[in-house]
């Protein structure tokens, strides 16, 4: 019986083993999604500047795949994005997989090599390997009826592109219109926000909340998702819309081209405010996702599948999925 | 190159620039540069220019070509560099180093991400005979990185790190890049945002204010925001 246990469980060495597959996997290969929403905006951005921007991003992506070198210098700050399955078992459990999270975070940063980005906000000390006080973030969800760990990680760089604002329900769809045309505008000139970008929105939670939602709807859902309530869905479909209408193209140049998805995700907040975040996911989109099974076995993808029904859930229990999102549609 | 590109003119450029090439710089024009470069960034400036640190390397002889970059790099044991992809950092923060790194470098090319403001390219590029490449999409690190044949050397490493060193790159075909001001101080970035700015009254029509508003839309500090 213990052995068969054992059996089940997912080793350390395997997880760190992914980590790091996963970390080089995200710095080369762009995203099928995101490659895919790209060259459809080529097809249809009548602004040549911004049209060549995309073709060479293009080119930089293949080259990037050929050399098995990183398709942007930014590394960004590497980070992790865990969903554990509520029956799956660990080797040394979370503190083991906090630990090898960290190696691999390190051992990456030599080998591929990615930018040691990581320093220490005063003294700006800089530990070359990505891994300090507080970093690299690790956050975790759960999925019921599951014996897999989902482990992703995500590359985001850019000093520009997220905001966040409070605003009141009284402010209505228009708040948020316009607070979105904000960000975008001071971001977009110059193209500071290296668009055509995933752009997630938070809205709703409490201020921590609102961002943490902005920021996984920006990276955790591809493009071309659409959010399971109508209502959302059909606000991510204009905002899409809006943000390709201001006249930025890619590096802000005259065109159509700034997002390439819009990702909404809500949270229940406070019946007086309507806090919104806004996120901006660069050119260089890396994400990658390992599956760990407990027989071993490790799957990979670039769809990090995070908003699960279970996270989305809007009852009491959990009956399964039935009634996840009132008013899904379908 | 795709198709797009075509429409764009296209130049190749050794370092040290000289001064007929700068000259005859158009902006618009795709580039791609071969020869040497180094990389600066606010660690270089201030160690130069505000601690009075004597540079490690005679600029005049080696190069007029300041990249606002820091690598994806790692240093192997055998004391050899291993560069994966290089791509550039916002320039706007730079601006009030550059005045004196021209004058006492001989900096005449500015390679960057995002360009200067009309007022920097006024007051600081165009007296200092200097002009603005800017890298392309933000970016093209594999391309770019591509283009880096030897990494010459690497000053200030242990003090500064890797991100902030001075990295001295010797380049071959290394691009694109764009010309974004050239020595008149015009600006494609200046150009398009003119452009753009002329229908953004008309994106807001017919959005009503929020009821809190926030510093930036007043900058009166004093005043109250509900």
């Amino acid at each position: 019986m213990k052995d068969q246990e054992q059996g089940k469980m997912i080793r350390a060495d395997a997880i760190e083993q992914a980590a790091n597959r996963i970390m080089s996997n995200a710095a080369i290969d762009i995203p099928e999604d995101y490659l895919s929403g790209i060259r459809a905006m080529i097809d249809t951005e009548k602004g040549d500047l911004s049209a060549f921007v995309l073709e060479a991003m293009l080119e930089n992506w293949q080259a990037a795949s050929e050399d098995r070198r990183p398709m942007c210098a930014d590394s960004g700050l590497p980070r992790y994005y865990v969903k554990s399955g509520n029956e799956a078992r660990l080797e040394g459990g979370f503190v083991e997989l906090e630990h090898r999270l960290r190696r691999a975070t390190a051992q990456a940063t030599h080998d591929i090599p990615l930018r040691p980005n990581r320093v220490h906000p005063i003294t700006r000390q800089d530990n070359n390997n990505n891994v300090g006080m507080n970093a690299p973030e690790i956050e975790y969800s759960f999925e019921p009826d599951a014996d897999w760990i989902d482990i992703t990680t995500v590359h985001k760089g850019g000093l520009f592109g997220s905001d966040y604002r409070m605003l009141f329900p009284g402010d209505g769809i228009d708040g948020i219109k316009r607070f979105f045309l904000d960000v975008l505008l001071a971001f977009g000139k110059r193209g500071l926000a290296c668009q055509p970008a995933i752009v997630g929105v938070g809205l709703g939670g409490s201020k921590d909340t609102c961002m943490m939602l902005g920021k996984q709807a920006a990276c955790l859902r591809t493009v071309g998702s659409n959010h399971p309530q109508a209502e959302v869905a059909k606000l991510e479909g204009e905002l899409q819309e809006l943000g390709n209408r201001t006249g930025l193209g890619a590096m802000g140049f005259k065109g159509t081209s700034t997002v390439v998805g819009c990702n909404i995700e809500v949270g229940y907040t406070h019946t007086g405010g309507m806090p919104m975040s806004v996120h901006c996911f660069c050119l260089s989109s890396r994400r990658a996702t390992a599956r760990l099974h407990g027989d071993g076995s490790v799957e990979y993808r670039t769809d990090p599948q995070w908003f699960t029904p279970y996270m989305r859930r809007n009852s009491v229990g959990w009956d399964g999925g039935a009634g996840a999102v009132a008013g899904a549609a379908e | 190159m795709g198709e797009r590109a075509d429409k764009l003119k296209q130049v190749r450029l050794q370092t040290p620039v000289s001064d007929e090439d700068i000259a005859a710089l158009e902006i618009g024009s795709v580039v791609f540069l071969d020869g040497v470069i180094y990389t600066a960034r606010e660690r270089v400036y201030e160690k130069i220019l505000n601690d009075g640190e004597t540079p490690p390397v005679d600029f005049a002889n080696l190069s007029n070509v300041n990249f606002h970059c820091a690598p994806a790099a790692a240093c192997n044991d055998d004391g050899s560099y291993n560069v994966g992809a290089v791509t550039a950092t916002a320039s706007f923060r730079f601006a009030k180093y550059l005045k004196r790194w021209f004058a006492e470098t001989g900096a005449r090319v500015i390679i960057g991400k995002g360009g200067m403001s009309q007022k920097h390219y006024d007051e600081l590029f165009v007296p200092a005979g200097a002009v603005y490449l800017t890298t392309v999409g933000y970016g093209t690190g594999a391309l770019l990185g591509r283009g880096i044949k030897h990494v010459r050397a690497v000053n200030w490493l242990d003090e500064l790190g890797i991100a902030q060193a001075m990295w001295i790159l010797e380049l071959e075909n290394f691009g694109p890049l764009l010309v974004e001001s050239d020595i008149h101080g015009n600006s494609l970035f200046e150009r398009n945002n003119a452009e753009i700015n002329e229908r953004v009254e008309s994106l807001y029509e017919g959005l009503k204010p929020p009821a809190l508003r926030r510093f930036g839309e007043t900058r009166d500090k004093t005043e109250e925001l509900i």
